[in-house]
C-alpha cells in the first residue's frame, strides 16, 4: 500500500531560525501516530506545514493525490491547499472554537460553505457526531457554557464533520484537567478502532501511549531519534 | 415654562446691559471717542480693506462716520465684528453704535433703536449675462437664488415661499456660484450688487428692483442722548451736501436719497412696520430632518469605504496599503472644514462641480471613512490568531473565513466606538452649513441672528440635537454593557 502522506525533504525556517532541517517521513493509512520531543522544538510547526498553515522553503508534501510544494505560489495553488485542508482535519490545543456561534452551527459552518451540503443533511450528519461525543445535548449551548473537556470534544467533532481522511491533533489535551484528560483519550481511541488515521503531537506521550501504533521522537531541527512501531 | 424662559432671557440679555446703563453719549464726551462697530469682512462698499493697502480700511461708512465723528467733536473708533453678531455685540456693550449697512426690521427694533435714514436702498436681482428668463422678482419663483444670511434679502426671499433661498457669509461666494451655474440668481443690496457684479462682463443686473429698505445707525435703547447726538450730526451732513459728496464718490448716489432731506421719512419706526417676520419653528424643524439626513446617508457612506480602506490596509499589496494608508492620515490630519471647503468651493477650479448636498455627503462621509477604517482594522487585529487558523483549516476560503468568522466576532468589538462616531459625525454635521445647507445649526443661526432670541432659539436647538442623538448614546451604552457581559 502506498503511503497516505509522504514528507520528502521538508526544511522550514522562521528568518534565519531554521526549525526543521530535513524532515523525511511517511504516514500510512489507519495509522495512529505519536510526535513527542522537549517544547519549543518545532511538533506544532510540522502539524501546521502539513495543512500549509505555515508555508516551508524545502522539500515537498504529499497528501493522497495532491501535492505541496516549498514556496508555492499561494494564490495559483489555493485550489490545492484546500483541498488538503478538508483532507486533514485539525483539533487544536485551546480548541479554537467559533464564540459567536452554537455548538451545533460551529459543526454544520464548514460543511455548508466549504462543502456545499444541504442545510438538513449537515445537521442531521452534526447531530450523530454530537452524539458520538457525547454531548447531544449541548447542541444549543454557546462555547463558553461547556468545560474544557467538552469544549475539545466538541473541537473533535467539529474536524469530523468535514469527513477527514486523517486528523492532526495538537496537544489535545494539554490545556485540560487530569480528569477531563481521560474522556479526550477515550473519544480518540475510539476513532482510532474505527481506523482513523491520526497524527498526534503531545509532550505528555504517556496520556495517549495508549492507543498510538506508532511513535516518533523528535530531537533539534526536527531530527528523528527514534521511530518505533507498537 | 415659558414665563422662566422669559425671565431667563431678560436676566442674561439685561444683566450686561443694566451693568453699563450709564448713558453712551457721556462716555463719548468723556473719553472723546466714538466706538462703532461694523464688519471688515462683509464686504464692498461699506467696510472692506483697500486693495492695494490691506490693512487699510476703507469703504462709504468709513467715510460717513469720520465726518459725523468731526461734527461731534469726537475720534471715531472701528471695531470689527462678524455681520450677524453686530446686534448682540451692540447689546454687550463692546462699541457705542452699528454703522455696518444695517437694515431696520421689526425684529431689530425690538432689541435695538435706530437713528435716522442715513441710505435708502433696493435689492438688487443679478443674473447671469446670457439669461434672459429671468427680468422680474416673479421669474425667481422655483429658482435657486443667493443672498447674504440673515439680511432683509434673505427674508424677501425666504418670506415669498417659492423661491429656494441659499445664505451666504459674504457676497464674493455668491458672485462666483452665480458665474459657475450653481445659482439661477443673486439678490442683494443695491450697493452691494454695484460693487460686485456691475463691472462683472459674465453677469448683469436687472432694472427691475425688488423691496426697500434703509440703513441707520443703531445705537442701545439706553443712549437715547447718543442717539440724539448722532441724528443732529447725520441732519448737518445731509443739509451740508457732505453726506450726498460721499455718495457720488462711491457710486451710490440716485434720485431715491432725495427723500433724506425729507423729515417726514425720519422716523424709521413707522416705515417698517410692514416687514414681514419669519416662521423660525419651521424652519429649525426643517434644519432638524436635513440634520438626520446628511447624518445617515454620511454614515452609510462612511460605512462601506470604511470597510474598502481596512481591507486595503489589511490585505492589499504594497502599493494598495501605501494609498490607504496616506489617505487616512492626510484625512485624519486636516481639519473636516478645510475638506468641506476645497469640496465646495476649491474643486470647481478644477471643473468638478458638486451640489452643496452632494459636497456635503461625500465630505462628511469620506472624511468619516478613515476613522470607520482604524476602528475596523483594530476589530479584526483583535480577534485571537486561533479563530482565522481555525477557520482556513476547515478549508474555508479568506472570504468565507471573514463573512462567517471573523466580522461577526469583530462587530462587538467595533460597534461601540462605531456608534461613538456616528454621535460626533452627527455633531459634526453643523460644519456643512459653511457651504450654505440649511441644517440645524445654521436654521438656528439664521433664527437667533434675526430675532436675537439667542436663548431660547439656543435651548430649543440643543434640545432638538439631544433628543436625535440620545437614543443613539443609550444604544451604544447598552451594547458597551453586552460585550463586557460576554467576555469573560
Ligand atoms: N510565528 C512564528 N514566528 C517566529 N518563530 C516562531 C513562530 N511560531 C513558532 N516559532 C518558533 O518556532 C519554534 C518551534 O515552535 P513550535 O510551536 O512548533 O514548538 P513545539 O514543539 O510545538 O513546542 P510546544 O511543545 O511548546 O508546543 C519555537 O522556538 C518558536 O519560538
Ligand atoms: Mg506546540
Amino acid at each position: 500500500m502506498l503511503p497516505y502522506i509522504k514528507i520528502k525533504n521538508l526544511g522550514k525556517s522562521y528568518g534565519k531560525n531554521e526549525i526543521i532541517r530535513d524532515l523525511s517521513l511517511d504516514i500510512n493509512s489507519g495509522e495512529v501516530i505519536v510526535f513527542k520531543g522537549p517544547s519549543g522544538i518545532g511538533k506544532s510547526t510540522l502539524l501546521r506545514s502539513l495543512t500549509y498553515l505555515e508555508p516551508f522553503q524545502k522539500g515537498s508534501i504529499e497528501v493522497g493525490k495532491y501535492v505541496l510544494n516549498a514556496n508555492l505560489d499561494r494564490r495559483k495553488e489555493r485550489e490545492t491547499i484546500r483541498a488538503v485542508r478538508t483532507q486533514l482535519g485539525f483539533v487544536f490545543q485551546f480548541f479554537n472554537l467559533f464564540p459567536h456561534l452554537t455548538v451545533i452551527e460551529n459543526l454544520t459552518l464548514a460543511p455548508i460553505q466549504v462543502l456545499r451540503k444541504s442545510k438538513e443533511e449537515a445537521l442531521e450528519d452534526a447531530q450523530k457526531l454530537l452524539k458520538k461525543v457525547g454531548l447531544e445535548e449541548k447542541a444549543n449551548f454557546h462555547p463558553e457554557q461547556l468545560s474544557g473537556g467538552q469544549r475539545q470534544r466538541v473541537g473533535i467533532a467539529r474536524a469530523l464533520a468535514m469527513k477527514p481522511k486523517a486528523i492532526l491533533f495538537d496537544e489535545p489535551t494539554s490545556s485540560l484537567d487530569p480528569e477531563m484528560k481521560g474522556e479526550i483519550v477515550r473519544a480518540m481511541s475510539d476513532l482510532a478502532s474505527e481506523g482513523m488515521t491520526m497524527l498526534i503531537v503531545t509532550h505528555e506521550p504517556a496520556v495517549v501511549e495508549g492507543i498510538a501504533s506508532r511513535i516518533v521522537s523528535f530531537g533539534a531541527g526536527l531530527e528523528v531519534l527514534s521511530d518505533t512501531a507498537r | 415654562m415659558k414665563r422662566y424662559l422669559i425671565f431667563l432671557l431678560m436676566w442674561v440679555f439685561c444683566f450686561p446691559v443694566l451693568a453699563h446703563s450709564e448713558e453712551a453719549w457721556d462716555r463719548v464726551q468723556k473719553t472723546g471717542e466714538l466706538r462703532w462697530g461694523g464688519d471688515a469682512a462683509g464686504g464692498a462698499p461699506y467696510v472692506f480693506p483697500d486693495a492695494d493697502q490691506p490693512d487699510n480700511l476703507i469703504g462709504f461708512e468709513i467715510d460717513l462716520v469720520e465726518a459725523l465723528a468731526k461734527k461731534l467733536g469726537v475720534q471715531a473708533k472701528f471695531v470689527s465684528v462678524q455681520w450677524d453678531q453686530l446686534v448682540p455685540a451692540l447689546l454687550r456693550d463692546d462699541f457705542d453704535a452699528v454703522f455696518n449697512g444695517l437694515e431696520v426690521t421689526q425684529d431689530r427694533l425690538a432689541a435695538i433703536d435706530f437713528s435716522i435714514p442715513y441710505y435708502f436702498f433696493s435689492e438688487q436681482i443679478t443674473v447671469r449675462a446670457e439669461n434672459n428668463a429671468i427680468r422680474t422678482f416673479n421669474d425667481l419663483h422655483g429658482k435657486k437664488v443667493g443672498t447674504l444670511s440673515a439680511t432683509l434679502a434673505h427674508k424677501i426671499l425666504e418670506d415669498d415661499g417659492n423661491i429656494t433661498a441659499v445664505g451666504y457669509p459674504s457676497p464674493v461666494e455668491a458672485y462666483r456660484d452665480l458665474e459657475i451655474g450653481r445659482l439661477d440668481a443673486v439678490f442683494m443690496d443695491v450697493p452691494i450688487a454695484a460693487f460686485y457684479a456691475a463691472g462683472n462682463p459674465k453677469l448683469k443686473n436687472l432694472s427691475d428692483l425688488a423691496g426697500e429698505g434703509i440703513y441707520a445707525a443703531g445705537v442701545r435703547k439706553d443712549s437715547p442722548q447718543l442717539k440724539m447726538k448722532i441724528n443732529e450730526a447725520l441732519i448737518q451732513l445731509i443739509q451740508s451736501g457732505e453726506l450726498k459728496e460721499i455718495y457720488l464718490k462711491w457710486n451710490m448716489w440716485n434720485e431715491k436719497q432725495d427723500k433724506l432731506a425729507d423729515p417726514k421719512q425720519w422716523d424709521v419706526k413707522r416705515a417698517h412696520e410692514k416687514n414681514p417676520v419669519m416662521k423660525f419653528s419651521k424652519l429649525l424643524l426643517l434644519g432638524a430632518g436635513m440634520t438626520l439626513i446628511l447624518s445617515f446617508l454620511s454614515m452609510a457612506i462612511a460605512v462601506i469605504v470604511g470597510s474598502a480602506i481596512c481591507a486595503g490596509k489589511l490585505y492589499g499589496n504594497f502599493f494598495v496599503r501605501a494609498v490607504c494608508n496616506v489617505y487616512v492620515e492626510v484625512v485624519r490630519g486636516t481639519p473636516l472644514l478645510i475638506q468641506l471647503y476645497l469640496l465646495y468651493y476649491g474643486l470647481p477650479n478644477l471643473g468638478i462641480q458638486l451640489p452643496a448636498f452632494a459636497a456635503a455627503v461625500l465630505g462628511l462621509g469620506f472624511n468619516y471613512a478613515a476613522y470607520e477604517a482604524e476602528i475596523y482594522r483594530a476589530g479584526l487585529l483583535s480577534l485571537p490568531k486561533g479563530q482565522e487558523e481555525a477557520a482556513r483549516s476547515l478549508g474555508m476560503t479568506g472570504w468565507q473565513a471573514h463573512r462567517f468568522v471573523l466580522v461577526p466576532q469583530a462587530v462587538r468589538t467595533i460597534l461601540p466606538p462605531s456608534t461613538n462616531d456616528f454621535i460626533a459625525l452627527f455633531k459634526d454635521t453643523s460644519l456643512v452649513s459653511i457651504i450654505t445647507v440649511m441644517e440645524l445649526t445654521r436654521a438656528y443661526t439664521t433664527a437667533a441672528t434675526t430675532t436675537y432670541r439667542f436663548l431660547e432659539l439656543g435651548l430649543a436647538t440643543a434640545a432638538l440635537y439631544f433628543l436625535m442623538s440620545f437614543p443613539l448614546s443609550l444604544w451604544s451604552r447598552r451594547m458597551e454593557n453586552q460585550k463586557h457581559a460576554s467576555v469573560h
